[in-house]
């Protein structure tokens, strides 16, 4: 019968066919460790932009190697991906609060300052940081702050504190980060605390104050806030510098600002995974990313700042003076690096369940 | 008369999104929020895309592949469902119905650590297969439906005048199902082709599909390039239906 | 003779029973290996307490459970069900017409529109709900063209509100109800149609007393792959609701990954699971009795 017989060939064509690829995969893996005659891969795991072709290209072209690319969408399924074993990647870029989770779980291989020369270079609030003081882990690879991108046709006085987002003119037009750690964050640091307070009754009167925000805001929102600045839906915006740069672009009134009592500073940083079974490449590919030119243009391209100092020179001058990228110096020690809170985080998720719930 | 005018208002509701995202591949900034211009320029982009390309080929395989084993697994399993009387039958309904209970991050994170736990590499394999687990209810529902329908004494006449299973069942079952089965395909192609969390946990190094590109384009805002890939896939499938329309008129 | 045959048949019937379990071997091993067992692994886990870093400590706690019977979490379930069963009988409602219509069509064309009616889901579910926020913002296209028609003066606020997500919900699954619905329509007998038509049958009452029994179980199918997921929903409340409330959904995924609480995420599933199953047991029965009235044979 005709019918069966097509059954039984799919069938045996789709075990076929997984079986194939499983022999491919097995066999590419055991390929890459070969012998000196075979070309060593390097497994990148980033975020979707944070490489461009030519890059990848042009380093694949001066060390004889081959960047496989993957891509997460947040820090957090990093993190839960790694913990639940996945193995195979060289490189990774967790953020700045990540690194010490992926550190004190054991996941990062030591990094070896011979291999990279360009540590030397970095901007100076990178060298010590305080989350890896030693760069014993990480390397800083984009940094930038967060603080609040707002229309300047609209919005006067220019603001410079987090109250603006507070004030009743804009009902409606406001939008916050969908970020419980930054949202909370904005009000502990207006009401003069830091945001990584673990005291419950500052906990507790921020979330008063962020219901009593709620019916201003018109959104929480952590990823299409540039698009609603941009087509003025929202005139007041938290977010982080380099969505808010992309709208001036569209909207030239809009204007970016780090409040007065101090905003997150954050960094993206490059790792190298302890599973790595090709440390000193990746320390190459490390080393690459954080050179001077290239950098440069990571940071011409996403319009985050680069973390190697001498990049300045190689990049325009309109991106190194415009805040949402390079924040002005005197801001930066006023800044604050976002510290995992431990247990006490327990007490932020109540308090943001309640808070959406309103 | 209404008929047609609900059938073609709720097309045109279906459509509308498409229509506004194939208008916006074709702006001129990168983000989608404001008309700049009329450009070309994300079609080329696209064009040169290849690690874009290669994520939407294999999408589109592993939709295919997944699609296949599920209907494979599952035909097979609602009938056998039906035929069961009694107990028995409860507790299997429940367990073949678990997958689409589950949340997805969870079953994504259990299906990485069972992997991990038997030692199997992570690959475009393991995502075809964590598909095929999540889409195998949907099928089972669909054509349970249907063939709870069936008159089981068409079956058993066939088989009194001595056709074997085999016969029977493309005799006599295979063409009452058929829609059943094909409603069921295409809708767990559907869900393969976008399903982002199951595959990022089971996808190993270098196995990325489309929908991974593209979430992680968060951080960067998503481009135009991804309105451009989707405009040539939706234009390109419309294309392959009017073909076939026109063949048909042959 | 007669109980020869009698032998048969009884014999035919269980071994029929028997290669029915037979067919559901490689189906119930796959989900078995791919399904229990993982939902076995989150069982343990949902008894565990969160390490401080967010790994799971094996230490035997009902901490989880307890946290759940806040009234917060109550909310949050019941907001979820009344938005996800309000998807499921406004789906049910649009998705009706659009099916019979379909198996309505000659069978060639039935294909052709099927798949005309997924295309757009082979589109990436972002950029698609990025063009839903185009057209629902406040200067968005819908108000434009309201605007434009003089039918409204101010715009209106659609977006980051319920009714965005329900919107946005009915949308996304709008082809999980149409699909098994047009498979049960297409089974109809058209003769029957013919007959209620002759003997002056309104629309409702064509419905009601012919379409209505004898498409139950694609209903019913719809309905389940219409509810369940919609219940676990989170980017759309995320997207189009503005983040404004939190569904089960988005609370799964917050504790999951953002809270690193892997312990109480788990007692939240198995409780969705648990609420879940609660309705798939009147799915099972409507099914029994189905097949106890002789379901339209």
């Amino acid at each position: 019968m005709p019918v069966s017989r097509y059954v039984v060939s799919v069938l045996g064509v789709a075990t076929i066919c997984l079986l194939a690829w499983s022999g491919c995969d097995r066999s590419r893996e055991t390929h890459s460790q070969g012998g000196p005659g075979a070309i060593a891969t390097l497994h990148y795991f980033t975020w979707s932009d944070y490489v461009s072709p030519e890059l990848i290209h042009e380093f694949e072209q001066t060390h004889g190697a081959r960047v496989i690319v993957d891509t997460f969408s947040s820090n957090e399924e990093l993190l839960a991906k790694l913990q639940g074993g996945a193995t195979g990647y060289d490189v990774t870029v967790p953020s700045d609060f990540m690194v010490s989770v992926m550190a004190a779980q054991g996941m990062l291989a030591e990094l070896d300052p011979a291999a990279l020369p360009n540590l030397n270079t970095l901007e100076p609030h990178l060298q010590h940081p305080a989350f890896d003081p030693m760069h014993r882990y990480a390397v800083p690879y984009l940094w930038g702050t967060v603080g609040i991108g707002y229309d300047s046709a609209v919005v006067t006085p220019p603001p410079d504190s987090w109250d603006v987002l507070w004030d009743g003119r804009y009902r409606g037009r406001i939008s916050m980060l969908n970020d419980q750690r930054e949202v909370f964050g904005a009000v502990l640091r207006s009401m003069g605390q830091s945001m990584n307070t673990t005291d419950p009754t500052m906990v507790e009167a921020a979330k008063q104050q962020l219901i009593a925000q709620k019916p201003l805001v018109k959104t929480y929102a952590s990823e299409h806030y540039d698009q609603l600045l941009a087509s003025g839906d929202v005139v007041l915006a938290q977010g982080w510098g380099g969505p808010v740069a992309r709208a001036m672009r569209d909207r030239p009134s809009i204007r970016y600002v780090v409040p007065k009592e101090g905003g997150t500073i954050w960094a993206d940083c490059l790792v190298v995974l302890r599973a790595s079974p090709n440390k000193a490449l990746a320390m190459q590919f490390i080393n690459f990313l954080i050179d001077a030119r290239v950098a440069a243009r990571t940071s011409e391209r996403l319009l985050f700042a680069a973390s190697n100092r001498e990049a300045r020179a190689w990049i325009r001058k309109d991106i190194l003076e415009n805040p949402a990228v390079y924040p002005p110096a005197e801001l930066i020690p006023r800044m604050e690096w976002m510290k995992d809170v431990g247990k006490a985080m327990r007490i932020y998720d109540r308090a943001w369940t309640e808070l959406k719930m309103q | 008369m209404w008929l047609r005018g609900i059938s073609g208002l709720s097309l045109a509701f279906l459509y509308l999104p498409i229509i506004v995202l194939v208008v916006f591949s074709f702006n001129a900034s990168r983000l989608s929020a404001v008309w700049q211009g009329f450009s070309w320029h994300w079609y080329g982009v696209l064009r040169h895309d290849d690690a874009l390309l290669a994520a939407a080929a294999n999408s589109l395989w592993v939709a295919a592949l997944s699609t296949s084993i599920v209907v494979l697994l599952g035909v097979p399993a609602a009938m056998g469902l039906e035929r069961l009387r009694g107990r028995g039958r409860r507790s299997l309904e429940t367990i073949f119905l678990l997958p689409l209970v589950l949340p997805e991050v969870m079953m994504g994170v259990a299906l990485l650590l069972f992997f991990v736990m038997i030692r199997w590499p992570l690959s475009l394999a393991t995502v075809v297969i964590g598909h095929a687990a999540f889409n195998l209810p949907v099928v089972i529902v669909m054509v349970r439906a249907r063939v709870q329908k069936l008159d089981p004494r068409l079956e058993e006449a066939a088989r009194d005048l001595g056709a074997s299973a085999w016969q029977t069942f493309c005799r006599i079952t295979w063409p009452l199902v058929r829609p059943a089965v094909l409603g069921a395909a295409l809708l767990a192609f559907t869900i393969s082709l976008d399903d982002f969390i199951v595959t990022f946990f089971v996808a190993g190094p270098g196995s990325t599909t489309l929908p991974l590109r593209v979430y992680s384009m968060i951080k960067s805002g998503i481009s135009p390039e991804i309105n451009a890939l989707s405009s040539v896939l939706v234009l390109s499938s419309m294309g392959l239906v009017g073909l076939s329309l026109a063949f048909q008129r042959r | 003779m007669n109980q020869s045959s009698f032998s048969v048949e009884s014999a035919a019937g269980s071994r029929s029973r028997f290669a029915g379990f037979r067919l559901l071997v490689p189906g119930l091993l796959w989900t078995i290996v791919f399904c229990l067992l993982p939902m076995i692994v989150v069982l343990a886990v949902s008894f565990a307490t969160r390490g401080t870093y967010g790994g799971v400590v094996w230490e035997f706690s009902l901490d989880n459970y307890r946290d759940l019977l806040h009234p917060l979490y109550g909310r949050i379930f019941g907001q979820s069900l009344l938005m996800a069963g309000m998807t499921t009988g406004l789906c049910l409602a649009l998705g009706f017409p659009l099916a019979y219509y379909i198996a309505r069509l000659p069978p060639r064309r039935q294909a052709l529109w099927l798949v005309l009616i997924m295309i757009p889901f082979w589109t990436n579910f972002l950029v698609r709900t990025y063009a839903w926020i185009f057209i629902l913002r406040t200067e968005g296209l819908l108000n434009t063209v309201l605007i434009q028609l003089h039918l409204i003066s101010t715009p209106l606020d659609l977006l980051y509100s319920n009714q965005a997500v329900l919107l946005g919900l009915i949308y996304g699954y709008l082809p999980f109800m149409v699909l098994p619905l047009y498979v049960a329509i297409e089974r109809v007998d058209p003769a029957l149609i013919e007959a209620a038509r002759d003997l002056y049958a309104d629309r409702w009452s064509l419905f009601r007393r012919v379409l209505l029994p004898l498409t139950k179980p694609g209903m019913i199918a719809g309905c389940v792959l219409v509810f369940i997921p919609s219940l676990g929903a989170f980017l759309t409340p995320d997207l189009l609701g503005g983040a404004r409330s939190m569904m089960v959904g988005n609370l799964i995924q917050h504790e999951y990954l953002v809270a690193r609480d892997w312990p109480l995420g788990s007692a939240l599933s198995l409780v969705l699971m648990l609420m879940v199953m609660g309705s798939l047991l009147w799915y099972f029965r409507a099914q029994a009795l189905q097949a106890g009235t002789g379901g339209g044979r």
